[in-house]
């Protein structure tokens, strides 16, 4: 996977958009299939001024955007995908003033759909200040490489 | 005006206005170009859009608990239903189950046509100051 041409667009789909740019995601790292992006904390994403904690809003943003990374990992290949839907448990509040780091894992790809699990950090991912399960929805074209994928791993 | 939205910088960066009708708030996420995720369609980033919800739901729930110093999330589930466009956003929340320590609250977001929201979001809020 590492000689993926995928893995070197990483930094630019972690941060290329507009939105993502303005927000300041970078690309942190890949492991196996576990994808990460930070966040680096600033004054403008912070939700409540009087503590300096980072939105709720933006967590949510960070593990929307970590999650579609490890569907094309999943899939080694970039194509248009949709979050259809995004579920966040809020453990804790993020610790203030302090970088945000979101890991991704698409644990399984079907014909059409996604599905994966994020958390959100300072740290350690088992120590999160949220974690999230979402689904998103491949192009026609990624179920058919998908059904390629699968012949090929039948084949094997 | 919500006093929330208000003092909160992230909604400043997203740029929401939000005006209150009664004791329901209206929120818009103004177009501008940095809330772009797809730049190919052009889309909104889903999370402009989810942060949108969650800020006017929090925001309609700080409305409603005047007390509480800031409502806190315990989940939010946002269903993306259409593609947003490179126009204005707009939000509206309400209260479905006002609980002692717990509020479901649920949002939808809008472009030109309220009866065809882009994103939909269900949510708890803690409403009970000291839990948590």
């Amino acid at each position: 996977m590492s000689t993926s041409p995928l893995v070197s667009l990483l930094p630019q789909l972690a941060s290329g958009a507009a939105h993502t740019h303005a927000l300041g995601f970078e690309f942190d790292r890949l492991e196996g299939d576990r994808v990460r992006i930070r966040v680096p904390w600033r004054e403008d994403l912070v939700g409540d001024p009087n503590t300096g904690v980072l939105a709720g809003g933006l967590v949510t943003a960070l593990l929307d955007h970590v999650g579609g990374l490890a569907v094309w990992i999943a899939l080694d290949r970039f194509e248009p995908i949709a979050t259809l839907d995004l579920r966040v448990d809020y453990m804790r509040a993020a610790e203030p003033r302090r970088d945000l780091i979101a890991e991704a894992r698409c644990y399984r790809l079907t014909r059409s759909i996604a599905f994966v699990r994020a958390w959100a950090f300072e740290n350690e991912p088992d120590d999160p200040v949220a974690a999230a399960q979402a689904t998103y929805v491949l192009s026609a074209r990624g179920a058919r490489e998908a059904d390629k994928a699968r012949a090929a791993e039948t084949a094997r | 005006m919500s006093a929330l939205l208000d003092r909160a910088p992230y909604a400043r960066f997203l740029g929401l206005e939000s005006r209150q009708d009664g004791d329901i708030l209206t929120v818009t996420m103004p177009f501008a170009d940095r809330l772009i995720g797809n730049p190919m369609l052009p889309a909104l980033h889903g999370g402009a859009t989810a942060a949108l919800l969650e800020l006017t739901a929090g925001a309609q729930v700080a409305l409603t608990w005047p007390r509480l110093r800031l409502p806190r999330p315990i989940n939010v589930t946002v269903a993306y239903l259409r593609s947003g466009r490179p126009v204005d956003v707009h939000a509206r929340a309400r209260i479905s189950k006002a609980g002692r320590r717990v509020a479901h609250v649920l949002a939808e977001a809008w472009q030109e046509d309220e009866a065809q929201p882009i994103a939909s979001l269900t949510a708890h809020f803690l409403v009970a100051e000291h839990d948590l």
